[in-house]
């Protein structure tokens, strides 16, 4: 194999395993990739090229010893939310610029304990607060398979990594969208695990009733092969549900014959006109392969976005109270007082969609608002949960578009958050309920990738994978490469 | 859905944000809009709901017994503080 910046996990697992390429050689062509396309895309805040070498010269070690397993001397990119012991984690904010992590987030330990190389840290929207990837201190991330245009967000740049193919695999996380919106834009795969099935230790928290971490990847079947080792128990994350990983990988051929697909009617309200075909043909071709379609209608829905703009503020708004310029992070200079301490280096260490949230989460906990808006929301959350429950008796998973258009142009949605929000109107959903979703590659409109969205019921994520890989096996939209990016 | 400038002046202090006169007619604007939004929320007939504590049915957050699994390392905690002074945290002064 010549290209090897193309080839999946899957495949570079049996190339190294056959010897036919060492982590070394193949961790110093991926980050060559980078810095060849580090300026245009700005896919990375921090490259770690030369622990990544160490890494991979490790690897190539455990590989000549006999004790590697598959997943040792992959190279994979780590969204900056994570921590990284001895590596700068920003969370894409000033705040955190300088941070550098005393400690690993479980998920970057069991891939490096797997034997994974980490090439670096990919840019996001600050705090994983956006969905274009703009409101990162690092500078926007620009999309692979038009430049002019968002990845999506807020795990933008590991989007982007993958689409361009300057890493296989990257880790992201998903909050209200942040893994599939990203994933549908670029053209890539990505997965939100169920609530608690990733541990969230060393994930810097925005909301975390909703923080899940994942994956953002070529195919479902890479998918499969790093989830089994991201997922699991954490006596350190107090949500990580104790419960098995299954073989996700030994169910991927798994036949579609009899599963039943409900097709969520308010997901095609508000649709691009361009999108609705392509979302139809892979339903008409999951169909085919012997899966039974049928509409689904879930009434409470549409109040997701409404709903996620009460709860998430008020979560993110506890949990970056924490920065307060005094232990680690931003502070600002010549501090008058404790307050103007704090005061000045939250102003200036937070971008402005961070304190426009911190302010709404504020504003809807306060004394006299807290009924009206946290508890109505957290009611309205229980109806939408209900309605997921319901579908799950008599479906066995919901298919629908990821988001209502492809890749718009870089500064369109800027000016005003309600309309930046409405991209995450069928992603939401999903974190509401703590539900495990994919969205994987389904078609383009006028050259900009479009996503078709799989949701299960909690702890479903091998059927998920399953569905997406059967699908993958029969189309080859997951597979196209952008321009100048070959 | 209404929100003033003394509105938003007075949440900026509770969240311990200082906010530029300049910057003010944006968080305003911004706060505005997104409240607007979440008005719809009054839709939903939501008498006699139990609001959801967590994602997952059935499920709690646990609690760890009360056990020290934690190592000194205030060294390398402190290497990303602003400022210490003999392993303490430096701040302004807070009693005259």
């Amino acid at each position: 194999m010549t290209d090897l910046h193309l080839a999946t996990v899957a495949q570079l697992s049996a190339q190294l395993q056959s010897g036919g390429v060492s982590s070394v050689e193949l961790t110093r062509m991926l980050l060559a990739r980078i810095e060849q396309h580090q300026r245009e895309l700005n896919a990375f805040i921090t490259v770690s090229a030369e622990s990544a070498l160490q890494e991979a010269a490790r690897a190539d070690e455990r590989r000549r010893a006999g004790t590697a397993g598959p997943l040792t001397g992959i190279p994979i990119a780590h969204k900056d939310i994570f921590c990284t012991r001895g590596e700068k984690t920003t969370c894409g904010s000033r705040m955190l610029a300088d941070f550098v992590s005393p400690y690993d987030a479980t998920v970057v330990e069991r891939l490096r304990a797997a034997g994974t190389v980490m090439l670096g840290k990919t840019n996001m929207d600050e705090f994983a607060m956006g969905s274009s990837n703009e409101t990162s201190y690092f500078g926007p991330v620009r999309n692979p398979w038009n430049t002019s245009r968002v990845p999506g967000g807020s795990s933008g740049g590991s989007a982007v990594a993958v689409a361009a193919r300057l890493a296989p695999a990257a880790t992201a996380t998903d909050t209200g969208g942040s893994i599939r919106q990203p994933a549908a834009l670029c053209g890539v795969t990505g997965i939100k695990p169920t609530y608690g099935r990733v541990s969230r230790y060393g994930m810097i928290a925005f909301a975390s009733s909703l923080d899940q971490g994942g994956l953002i990847t070529q195919s479902a079947e890479d998918a499969a092969l790093l989830l089994a080792e991201m997922a699991g128990f954490d006596a350190r994350d107090s949500t990580s549900v104790e419960m098995p990983v299954p073989d996700y990988a030994a169910a991927l051929e798994q036949p579609l014959k009899g599963l039943k697909i409900g097709v969520l009617r308010e997901f095609f309200e508000g649709l691009d006109a361009s999108i609705e075909p392509l979302i139809r043909a892979a339903l008409a071709l999951l169909h085919a392969q012997g899966a039974v379609i049928k509409e689904v209608s879930l009434p409470h829905l549409p109040l997701s976005v409404p709903t996620y703009y009460v709860v998430a503020p008020a979560e993110c708004s506890s949990n970056l109270a924490r920065f307060d310029g005094v232990r680690y992070g931003h502070r600002c200079e010549a501090p008058r007082d404790l307050t103007d301490l704090y005061e000045r280096s939250r102003a200036q260490g937070f971008g402005a969609e961070v304190k426009r949230r911190i302010m709404v989460g504020t504003y809807v906990l306060s004394a006299g608002y807290y009924d009206a808006y946290y508890l109505k929301a957290q009611q309205v959350r229980e109806l939408i949960s209900r309605d997921f429950e319901q579908a799950f008796h008599e479906v066995d998973v919901l298919a629908g578009p990821t988001t209502p258009t492809a890749a718009f142009e870089l500064g369109a949605k800027t000016h005003d958050p309600v309309t930046m929000y409405l991209n995450d109107i069928y992603t939401i959903g999903a974190n509401l309920a703590g539900l495990p979703a994919i969205s994987v590659p389904c078609g383009f409109v006028g050259g900009l990738p479009a996503g078709l969205q799989l949701i299960g019921p909690h702890f479903s994520e091998g059927r998920l994978l399953n569905v997406a890989h059967r699908y993958q096996r029969e189309t080859d939209w997951h597979q196209r490469l952008p321009k100048g990016f070959v | 859905m209404t929100i003033e400038r003394s509105d938003v002046e007075s949440i900026a202090r509770l969240a311990r944000l200082a906010l530029s006169a300049e910057e003010m007619p944006q968080y305003v604007e911004g706060l505005a809009r997104i409240l607007g939004m979440v008005e719809q929320l009054k839709r939903a007939d939501t008498a006699g709901v139990a609001p959801m504590a967590h994602p997952l049915p059935g499920q709690r957050a646990r609690l760890r017994t009360d056990a020290v699994t934690e190592a000194d390392q205030h060294e390398l905690y402190q290497r990303n503080a602003p400022q210490v002074r003999s392993g303490l945290y430096l701040v302004p002064r807070v009693v005259e």
